[in-house]
């Protein structure tokens, strides 16, 4: 039973596609976002497909997924004619699709999920489980895959990366012979994300064909034989690798040519007054000994590895997480008793890694969500009523200046925002208030260059104007492009601070792969 | 130490239900010596059997995170056709008839939630009221006797053992047949922790949605059956507000409202809780209008440490960045 397990496919006309596109064209409400989109993938490749937040790399995906149904064009799948029906009729013909939010259940077992929609039966045709037979095939999937854990285990016990295993195991299962990879590394440690590489590259050699969507143009040209770059629904263009460099990538996505990803900024203008002084924060088993001073204009990157404690840190600084010592001072006046209403009172405000979450009232138009945490400055006179003139004046020109592209901010409903817009949102709620500290948790994460583009710029005028922004990123290029100093964090501890000027990519990483001097602590 | 005081308050609350209903026997042993004997133990199984078997079906529904208000009214409904219209059946024929009432009842349910995509809430709540009032209508507002032999059969012991106690052991080993061993039943909980990431994964949720709700539907008649076989007639407030004891013997029993956790031997378990503290009630002489006044209390006991289990839960899995010396 191990041929399940690997559809090593000899591939004997490997020059054959093995999935093949040809003018598809797709319309949403008579929108068309997909048109006469054609490429083809082979058996044994790994093809990437980049393209903005709504280029139509989604749209596509979900085609080939059977989620929707093309409008025109034609699919060719191992020679024939491809029309799945659905989902579950995509995967039964050898298509697996590992969306960025996983698809598994957290209460059941990874056996469970393995085989959610086709266990192993007592006897055919009798609806009973073969528990036995589920749990000893779930083992070969996962030893396939890499994965030491019992196949009983929850899933809910599992990091994001073992999860991501175990969709790539059920993939197996299924026996597909196209992978789909939705933007696999966005929560995936460094580590986890060098595993999957391993794991990609070994089914690429079994003669798996994958298809891998990223905004990370580092890993896609890493990892990927073909790429393709997709634009408003157009291919607009298509290359082997060798062909590709990551900066035509980028032009050919925005369409024009950023000769600067990070717009350019005076880094050597004379930095303001202290703002955010922080002095021996220490909270056992989270962070120690945090000792850092962030000026007026400056803009401080924090980097390290996932789990260093900057997000953590974040927490404190903005008064949701406790600290046992230390102080925190703004503009010299130590902030006693911090709690978000403190520390916002304070003058800081915070952007958070994940906005879908905490940020933004998804079901809201962008006006309410603008206005929201500045509602007090408005309301007055007795009985503290809104001044909607006034408010909804000051929303209109903050919306401008951050650039959301919405037809009507009173009326567009955030969720039907892309991750940039929403996260420009985020930015004009807060700037309502007029902080002087920003806290800028992953500010790019899942939006797209342009979007990242217009996030710096928005950055640099805030710091221009006098503010002081901490930023975390874990894009160490993002950091060296933004920052006037870049602090390193692991364990909890500031690894190493760099001015501009000293930027490594290399001393940068090696700080942040600090080991936290385990043996010592035993 | 704040780690062993974590995990202990958490053993405390895993096992809340277990400890409150100790604490219950204790009481009500000390307060009345008939409660504390073999005999009032099986009485309570036998009392607790027709709650139990509706609420083994409402923990299908609360697993797929959905609700239904109607099971109350289904009793009735079942019961008054069968006895205006199916008058002297035999109990072998009765419980499958009986059993397709619920089942169609539960269908009419089934069908309003997946193809009109009425929320179960609405839907159920609407049921209720209509199923009360057809039932009212064909019993012409009085009371439905249940037939000689379906009364027999209340009576009846096999084996010493009460016959409700017997078919309330026949749906519960149905019952955890299906949900561990079945496809069906694993596609529950995955449907009730995500029914999105359930239907990507090519599970047919609404198929699994229909027939949950047609499984509480044929549980809600059955047990509606061994409640009349029970106290002779279907009066007009025959199985009237039965949804509350239901719902809460399955939340006691750790049954998650949201979906996706929790089974049908903790249901049984909660059942037969809130029989004990109603047995116990009546055998230490309490005042009658006290005891939903107690049972709530209890229920919102249930509730409580169930949503403090979680918050204790999210702070012992916080991660914890540096490793530091003891």
């Amino acid at each position: 039973m191990t041929a399940p397990v690997s559809p090593l496919q000899a591939a004997p006309e490997a020059d054959q596609p093995l999935l093949k596109i040809e003018g598809l064209c797709k319309s949403f409400f008579g929108v068309e976002v997909l048109h006469k989109v054609g490429f083809s993938l082979k058996a044994g490749r790994v093809l990437g497909l980049v393209g903005e937040n709504g280029s139509g790399k989604s749209t596509t995906m979900n085609i080939i997924g059977g989620v929707h149904q093309k409008d025109a064009g034609q699919i060719q799948f191992d020679g024939v004619d491809y029309k799945p029906k659905g989902p579950r009729d995509a995967a039964r013909q050898g298509i697996a699709f590992i969306h960025q939010e996983l698809n598994l259940f957290r209460n059941l077992s990874i056996a469970e999920n393995l085989f959610i929609t086709e266990f192993p039966k007592l006897v055919p045709g009798l609806p009973f489980i073969d528990r036995a037979a589920a749990r000893k095939r779930a083992a070969e999937l996962l030893a396939a895959v890499d994965l030491d854990l019992s196949p009983s285990t929850l899933v809910n016990k599992l990091s994001q990366g073992e999860r991501q295993l175990v969709e790539i195991a059920k993939a197996l299962g299924a026996k597909a012979k196209v992978i789909i990879f939705d933007e696999p590394t966005t929560s995936l440690t460094t580590r986890e994300t060098e595993r999957l590489f391993d794991i990609i590259n070994r089914l690429r050699a079994q003669g798996i064909a994958i298809i891998y969507i990223s905004h990370i143009l580092d890993d896609v040209m890493r990892i990927c034989d073909d790429i393709v770059v997709l634009r408003d629904g157009h291919v607009v263009g298509s290359a082997l690798k060798s062909d590709m460099t990551i900066e035509r990538m980028i032009s050919l996505m925005v369409g024009r040519s950023i000769d600067q990803l990070f717009p350019p900024r005076d880094y050597s203008a004379p930095k303001g007054e202290p703002v955010l002084e922080v002095s021996g924060v220490t909270q056992r088993g989270t962070v120690k000994d945090i000792t850092f001073t962030v000026r007026a204009g400056e803009v401080l990157g924090i980097s390290g590895l996932m789990g260093a404690g900057r997000s953590e840190l974040a927490r404190i600084l903005f008064g949701i997480d406790p600290y046992s010592s230390g102080e925190i001072k703004v503009s010299g006046v130590p902030v006693v008793a911090p709690t978000p209403t403190v520390c916002m009172d304070h003058g800081m405000a915070f952007l958070t890694e994940d906005r879908r979450v905490e940020g933004l009232m998804m079901e809201a138009p962008i006006d309410n969500n603008i206005a929201l945490s500045s509602l007090q400055k408005y309301a007055g006179g007795l009985g503290g009523f809104i001044d909607h003139g006034r408010l909804d004046g000051d929303v209109q020109k903050m919306s401008a200046s951050v650039q959301i592209s919405a037809k009507d901010i009173a009326r567009t409903l955030v969720k039907n925002l892309s991750g940039g817009n929403q996260q420009k949102v985020v930015i004009g709620k807060w700037l309502l208030r007029e902080p002087k500290i920003f806290i800028l948790d992953e500010p790019t994460r899942g939006i797209d260059v342009g979007a990242k583009n217009e996030v710096y710029k928005i950055i640099n005028s805030l710091a221009a104007r006098g503010a002081c922004i901490l930023m975390i990123s874990s894009e160490i290029e993002e950091l060296v492009g933004m920052c006037d100093r870049i602090m390193v964090m692991a364990h909890g501890e500031i690894r190493a601070t760099f001015d501009r000027g000293g930027f490594n990519r290399e001393d940068i990483l090696r700080a942040a792969m600090w080991d936290g001097n385990r043996s010592t602590a035993a | 130490m704040s780690g062993f005081r974590g995990k202990f308050s958490l053993l405390v609350l895993q096992n809340a239900p277990l400890l409150l209903f100790a604490v219950l026997v204790i009481v009500f042993g000390l307060m009345s010596d008939r409660f504390l004997t073999p005999i009032n133990f099986v009485n309570i199984v036998n009392q607790a059997s027709h709650i139990a078997i509706i609420a083994i079906g409402m923990t299908f529904v609360l697993l797929i995170a959905g609700i239904d208000l109607s099971v109350g009214a289904n009793m009735y409904l079942s019961a008054a056709i069968l006895g205006v219209f199916l008058v002297g059946m035999p109990p072998l024929v009765a419980f499958p008839v009986v059993a397709l009432l619920g089942l169609a009842f539960g269908a009419v349910n089934a069908f309003m939630i997946t193809q009109l995509r009425v929320a179960a809430f609405i839907t159920t709540l609407a049921t209720l009221f209509i199923g009360r009032g057809i039932a009212l209508y064909f019993s012409g507002n009085k009371m439905v006797p249940f037939s000689k032999s379906v009364l027999a059969f209340g009576r009846a012991t096999y084996l010493g053992v009460p016959s409700a106690i017997w078919v309330f052991a026949i749906v519960l080993i149905i019952a955890l047949v299906v949900l561990k061993l079945t496809t069906f039943g694993r596609q529950v909980y995955a449907i009730g922790a995500d029914p999105d990431a359930a239907a990507k994964a090519g599970i047919n949720v609404k198929r699994v949605v229909f027939t949950v709700y047609c499984i509480c539907g044929v549980c809600a008649a059955v047990g509606g059956l061994v409640s009349g076989s029970q106290v002779a007639v279907a009066s007009s407030t025959f199985g009237f507000q039965k949804e509350f004891p239901v719902i809460a013997a399955a939340v006691l029993g750790g049954t998650s409202l949201f979906g996706g956790r929790g089974g049908v031997l903790g249901t049984v378990f909660g059942a037969v809780l809130i029989q004990t503290v109603e047995n116990g009630l009546v055998m230490t002489n309490a005042n009658p209008y006290i005891y939903p006044l107690v049972i709530s209390v209890i229920i919102f006991i249930a509730v409580f440490t169930d949503s403090s289990r979680t918050t204790v839960l999210e702070r012992l899995e916080r991660r914890k960045i540096r490793v530091e010396p003891d």
